[in-house]
């Protein structure tokens, strides 16, 4: 066991730092506060390949591993949680699930744009009342000739309406299943700017603020029938499949924003003075300190094992990294909100004001605990292996 | 078309200077970063890549380390990348530092050889030129635009106040400013062709056409008695008081410390 990155990793995490702290950095706290979507700034990681880090050459993307991607939502992630997010969503919800289940005639037609970042990616599994429980989805998909006819929305979907070309969830029948009638789900890619496709509200969030969640609406949309992902009713499969691959971007997202905390505190207690010492001299903030540290640390060995996993996956088609993923996403993120409230009150008043970043990643953490899976989700699938 | 750009691996001042003992900088104990002006060099040689589909060969001088330097800009988007080391080689001047890269540069087919104005360890803008010299090639420096007219280039010289369009027919050499461009990132894919990629490692004797008595430190005319980091002056003193007061304050210290 060798915990040491290769020279190539090595660079690639100088690069991926160098770009978020020149390039993202100094608009994080502006996109927090204005809700706008830091488009020039994804066109920049267009440009230098962000876009589409692990889909293969042939197919447009830089063609590297899982790990180097983490490495890349990692660093976003230190310094603005929103820019992490857009590049985790169009990667691992969107490309992801193209690349896996995808037709050659897809995959061709598809992922060159969306790997060159020329379009933007999202996913639509969620419904109003359909989030844990992806089986109460509403929206139904019925063929009529040679297209598929949707009708329903989708809710909280990430970069919205900023983005180009949507993995839609919806129902295409009802099948016996252990002598049960259950809801027959199959995926579909749809095009922005497909009559009858429509956006409903931007949510006003909490944190996270600049990634476009929006309502998407579909009113007779009329998609060709080649555009179903995969097959027919394996719709439940591709989401699941998709979503342990993006709790490994997610789990990263929020390791980076743990990480850039603590980065931000270790500077704020050097200089911070009370009783006529730098706070960092105390003993209470030196072991708080050491707490976040260590955590983060181990986060960092979590979401990189479970990122090697699926690398392992990509090589054999064989090994499961559903439950590293699962167990990465969670730990990564209950550090992140833990490391993150430490932080703030580290910081004391001014950690409270969103002068000083702390505030933002604090809100930014919370999601990592919700989103491609609760906490509980991901106890459930860790306790399901378990007991299998 | 074939363009050559000569980079060098430079202490990355951010992260603090290092001296050996005897004065000199201990290279290898400080982190590094390409050149600024090389990089623009570089990235002037990559849009005419992009335009005319050049091919771009960098070179570099230095310590096997410095091979760093070469994958990084085969990373960026260079063809190919030439280390140029060996014992012999060290403690080089300026001079014998252009003879080296001149006498590597022969071995070469060329259009266009971009360097950086200067580096930001040594800033002497010596070494751009003097190559151009070795090789009885012209030379046009402080580059702030790069355009090509058929068989030359067209650039434009900064000056303090002004610029100058000069106009040579290639091959030429062009040393590069760093406000030339904006330098594009590596991508992620180019890291991991760039460490697949082979490095051609060139020593002493594939140097074409260099006498030994102008390389290496034996080669060198100038001699660094003795470097040194920036000694920060101690903090100023901040007094207020009426004009009046204020001046012969300022008179009785100019006086105190022998200044006047």
């Amino acid at each position: 066991m060798d915990f040491t990155l290769s020279k190539e990793h090595e660079m690639a995490r100088a690069l991926f730092k160098e770009f978020a702290e020149k390039e993202v950095k100094p608009l994080a706290i502006e996109v927090d506060e204005t809700e706008e979507f830091p488009r020039a700034t994804v066109e920049k990681m267009a440009k230098a390949g962000f876009m589409g880090i692990p889909v293969p050459k042939e197919y447009g993307g830089q063609g590297c591993d899982i790990l180097t991607y983490a490495m890349c939502v990692e660093e976003l992630a230190k310094v603005c949680g929103t820019t992490a997010v857009i590049v985790s969503a169009h990667t691992s919800l969107c490309c992801d699930p193209i690349l896996t289940f995808g037709t050659e005639e897809q995959k061709q037609k598809y992922l060159p744009d969306l790997a060159s970042g020329r379009k933007i990616g999202a996913f639509g599994l969620t419904e109003p009342g359909a989030g844990t429980d992806a089986q109460g989805q509403q929206t139904k998909a019925v063929l009529e000739g040679d297209e598929w006819v949707l009708n329903g929305s989708k809710i909280f979907i990430t970069n919205g309406k900023e983005a180009d070309v949507y993995v839609i969830f919806a129902i295409t029948g009802v099948i016996e299943k252990r002598g049960r009638m259950t809801k027959e789900i199959s995926a579909f890619i749809v095009e922005k700017g497909t009559p009858g496709f429509t956006f409903g509200t931007k949510e006003k969030k909490m944190g996270i603020r600049g990634s476009s969640t929006y309502e998407l609406i579909f009113t007779d949309c009329r998609i060709p029938k080649d555009n179903m992902l995969g097959q027919q009713g394996k719709g439940f499969n591709i989401a699941m499949h998709t979503l342990d691959g993006g709790r490994i971007g997610i789990a990263a997202q929020a390791l980076g924003i743990g990480e850039g905390a603590l980065e931000r505190t270790i500077e704020y207690v050097k200089e911070r003075k009370q009783f006529g010492r730098a706070i960092g001299a105390f003993q209470n903030t030196q072991f708080q300190l050491a707490d976040m540290a260590t955590k983060a640390q181990a986060a960092q060995f979590m979401v990189y094992k479970a990122a090697c996993t699926k690398d392992q996956y990509t090589r054999d088609h064989k090994t499961s990294y559903s439950v590293e993923a699962a167990q990465a996403k969670l730990y990564a993120a209950e550090m992140a909100m833990e490391v993150t409230t430490k932080a703030v009150q580290l910081h004391g008043g001014y950690g409270y004001t969103r002068e000083y970043e702390v505030e933002r990643m604090m809100r930014d953490a919370k999601i990592t605990e919700i989103y491609e899976g609760t906490s509980e989700v991901q106890r459930m699938v860790i306790s399901a292996n378990l007991l299998k | 078309m074939k363009v050559v750009v000569c980079v060098k691996q430079v202490p990355d001042t951010k992260g603090g200077v290092k001296f050996n003992p005897d004065g000199t900088l201990d290279r290898a104990a400080m982190l590094t970063i390409m050149n600024p002006d090389d990089k623009a060099g570089l990235e002037a040689a990559l849009r005419l890549k992009d335009k005319y589909d050049a091919e771009v060969t960098v070179v570099t001088m230095g310590l096997p380390k410095a091979e760093e330097v070469l994958r990084e800009a085969l990373a960026m988007g260079a063809d190919k990348g030439i280390l140029v080391t060996d014992r012999v080689l060290g403690g080089a001047d300026t001079w014998a530092t252009s003879q080296t890269l001149a006498g590597a540069i022969r071995n070469l087919d060329y259009d266009l050889i971009i360097t950086g104005r200067q580096a930001i360890d040594g800033d002497t803008a010596q070494v751009g030129p003097q190559i151009s010299e070795h090789l009885g090639i012209p030379v046009i420096s402080y580059a702030q635009k790069i355009e090509i007219e058929g068989d030359s280039v067209v650039v434009e010289r900064q000056y303090d106040d002004r610029y100058h369009v000069l106009k040579a027919k290639m091959p030429c050499l062009i040393t590069a400013l760093a406000e030339l461009n904006e330098p594009r990132y590596m991508t992620p894919g180019g890291i991991f062709d760039a460490y697949k990629a082979e490095i051609t490692t060139w020593g002493r004797a594939d140097l074409k056409d260099v006498e030994d008595s102008n390389l290496g430190l034996k080669g060198s005319p100038t001699q660094i008695a003795r470097a040194s980091d920036k000694v920060r002056k101690g903090q100023g003193e901040k007094v207020t008081l009426d004009p009046n007061e204020s001046v012969s304050y300022i008179m009785d210290k100019l006086k105190e410390k022998h200044v006047i």
